[in-house]
């Protein structure tokens, strides 16, 4: 087992996706369960799914001075940090701390593969269009020079990217960072956008569902892809108000691609792994941010494995019927949820499910429930058997 | 101490013709390296998948996991026991290529098994399938300063957790219309077994500072310039000929486009 580690300081936070943009935004969406999905209007050949969609990209380019590394996904990227401020929060942070002791990890799942989609279906006599022949913006590090460009870090900088797990993952990086000294304060981004890649191949893939998903449903059929942005400030001193990251764990299922233990192993471990860092027994947990992507195999193993570690006390649902699965910006959407959550004193409903699996327990959450929140858990698992899962904390003051 | 020290336990290697660590210290000290062994000199042998695994497993992730395996070897170190982070550029470029040609003529006929190979930690993914190893995996990228950020990033993580890891990077060769914006023109991988404590099985120890100042990346030896020059993970020439040549000396290698890591190597 880990040991304890120090809680971390949440300085700011915020996202983007189909919900809206910033904190307000989202919310609202979590206190009146107002979905952001929406049939999808994305890919040119059609597929019948849904989507969570962010509205307006493909109006907004990015300021001149970064116009190499326009796409989809770094427009997304870029709207996300003008909410909340969180830019300008950077920005202070590096003067306060200096360029170099600010680390910048991103998370990511795909990046900015649209570009190269698109580099694909305009070939010229077999060769990418002289606009798209930009080095930077087909390599899956896109993401992170363009935001060490726009945000000015210089300390690590690196992409993480283990699908669906990617910005859950980056938080512990950020963590180790930070406990070795070796940074004084850590961003963390989380970045996926929409792209045929993903649509059309979780469609072949047998996982999307005709209509909005419906985590832990018995009539579940799969996935809604969405699109989100989310970044996080990491230091370890701070506001006492502010949130606090209190534990990670990571594991791998060593079991198969695409398909979840079957007993959840991997997930079992992410979650003691978590709960030890963090220093707390599962009864302290008192609300649980699923992975819940409404696949009928990830459900199934995520609920039973709820249903078998924690009491009824916890509460626990999926977020993914408001926002559709993100992908490697789960991670962090989910966590910006979470955090949502708990200043709300709010259990967020499970969107579109209404008849629970047989293997859920007392634990899920299916309609809104008002509760006050001191510590929370978000799951995160990812195509080759990648795990993770956070432990945060409310801040002192509330 | 400013930075972190790194304890050195296992080494692998495959590149084109040199299948292994041993052949390529000959080759790094300037002496014959050519392999006896023909087939996996030709194509890495990545014994740890199963055969079924072996023949539908992308290139990339045969040679990530040749070079882990031979790596965890020569540290005397069970596969299953080791959390384990994969650096790439670029993924694996022949999965690309095929992707997107695919969606871009009839994306309804995207491959399922083409889409989950797809993933930059298919290599984690099936090394740990393979190893049976429930600990951590991690896939980084970080462009020309991969194998960089991808060894710094283990050095973090053994320290963390006073655990050794598995350290893999690898690139494949460009394929397709993607090489008009890759530059790989051959397959290259190298392993780390990295340690915050020295061992047994230690052979060099690496004191890694992150730098930002503007300073040069350290050059390959001339005679290495043209294999250097064929693959992004390849910039890590000058640190492995250092260890092939026990010399202790001071390395500079990009980890980013900002940044540098300066590493100074004592056998």
């Amino acid at each position: 087992m880990p040991s304890r580690i120090a809680p971390l300081v949440i300085s700011a936070y915020t996202a983007t996706s189909a919900l809206g943009r910033g904190r307000s935004a989202h919310a609202e969406a979590l206190r009146t369960s107002h979905g952001g999905l929406r049939p999808n209007d994305f890919t040119t050949v059609p597929l019948t799914c849904a989507i969570g969609r962010v509205d307006g990209l493909e109006e907004e380019g990015l300021p001149a001075e970064f116009a190499s590394h326009d796409c989809r996904n770094n427009r997304l990227a870029w709207s996300g940090l003008a909410a909340d401020g969180f830019l300008d929060t950077v920005r202070a942070c590096i003067a306060r701390h200096g360029a170099d002791r600010v680390a910048l990890l991103v998370g990511t799942s795909t990046a900015s593969i649209e570009a190269t989609e698109r580099a694909y279906r305009e070939l010229d006599g077999g060769h990418f269009p002289a606009y798209l022949r930009i080095p930077a913006l087909h390599a899956p590090h896109s993401l992170g020079v363009f935001l060490e460009a726009a945000l000015g870090t210089r300390g690590p900088c690196l992409t993480l990217a283990t699908a669906c797990s990617s910005s859950a993952k980056i938080f512990a990086q950020a963590e180790r960072l930070l406990r070795l000294g070796l940074a004084d304060a850590a961003v963390v981004a989380g970045v996926d956008s929409l792209c045929g890649s993903v649509l059309f191949g979780f469609n072949a893939l047998g996982l999307v569902s005709p209509q909005a998903c419906r985590p832990f449903d018995t009539a579940r059929c799969g996935i809604s892809i969405g699109e989100a942005a989310g970044f996080a400030l990491l230091e370890r001193d701070g506001d006492a108000a502010a949130p606090r990251l209190l534990g990670y764990g990571e594991s791998s299922d060593a079991y198969h691609m695409s398909t979840p233990h079957p007993e959840g192993a991997g997930a079992r471990l992410a979650l003691a792994d978590a709960l030890a860092r963090a220093g707390l027994a599962a009864d302290a947990v008192d609300y649980i941010n699923l992975h819940g992507t409404a696949t009928v195999k990830n459900d199934e193993v995520e609920a039973a494995v709820v249903a078998d570690l924690f009491g009824p006390s916890t509460r626990a649902s999926s977020t993914k019927g408001h926002t559709g699965h993100t992908l490697g910006a789960a991670g962090i959407l989910e966590t910006v949820l979470t955090l949502l959550a708990m200043e709300n004193d709010l259990v967020p409903a499970t969107l579109n499910s209404t008849a629970p699996d047989p293997s859920c327990g007392p634990q899920l959450a299916f309609a809104n429930e008002s509760r006050a929140i001191r510590v929370a858990l978000s799951n995160s698992f990812g195509f080759g058997g990648n795990n993770c899962t956070l432990a945060l904390g409310r801040g002192a003051v509330h | 101490m400013e930075g972190l020290i790194a304890y050195i336990d296992g080494i692998g290697w495959w590149s084109p013709g040199v299948p292994g660590w041993e052949q390529a210290t000959r080759l790094l000290r300037g002496e014959d390296s050519n392999s006896s062994d023909s087939d996996a000199a030709a194509k890495p042998a990545a014994n740890v998948l199963p055969s079924t695994e072996r023949r539908r497993a992308p290139e990339s992730v045969r040679l990530a996991c040749e070079v882990a395996e031979q790596a965890c070897a020569m540290a005397g170190r069970e596969p299953s026991t080791l959390a384990c982070v994969f650096a790439s550029a670029h993924g694996d470029t022949a999965t690309t290529d095929a992707l997107c040609a695919t969606l871009a003529s009839a994306p309804l006929e995207t491959s399922p098994t083409r889409f989950h190979n797809s993933v930059h930690n298919a290599p984690a993914g099936y090394w740990t399938i393979a190893a049976q190893c429930r600990a951590p995996s991690a896939a980084i990228a970080a462009g020309a300063g991969s194998f960089a950020a991808g060894l710094f990033e283990a050095a973090v993580e053994a320290h963390a957790d006073a655990a050794p890891v598995l350290f893999a990077a690898y690139d494949i060769a460009a394929y397709g219309a993607l090489s008009d914006v890759v530059g790989n023109s051959a397959p290259f991988a190298t392993a780390l077994v990295v340690s915050a404590s020295r061992g047994p099985r230690t052979c060099a120890s690496l004191h890694l500072r992150h730098e930002t100042r503007a300073s040069t990346p350290t050059a390959a030896p001339v005679r290495l310039a043209t294999l250097a020059a064929t693959n992004l993970i390849a910039a890590a020439l000058p640190l492995f000929a250092a260890l092939a040549n026990a010399e202790q000396t001071t390395i500079r290698l990009r980890s980013g486009t900002q940044t540098m890591l300066a590493i100074e190597v004592r056998p």
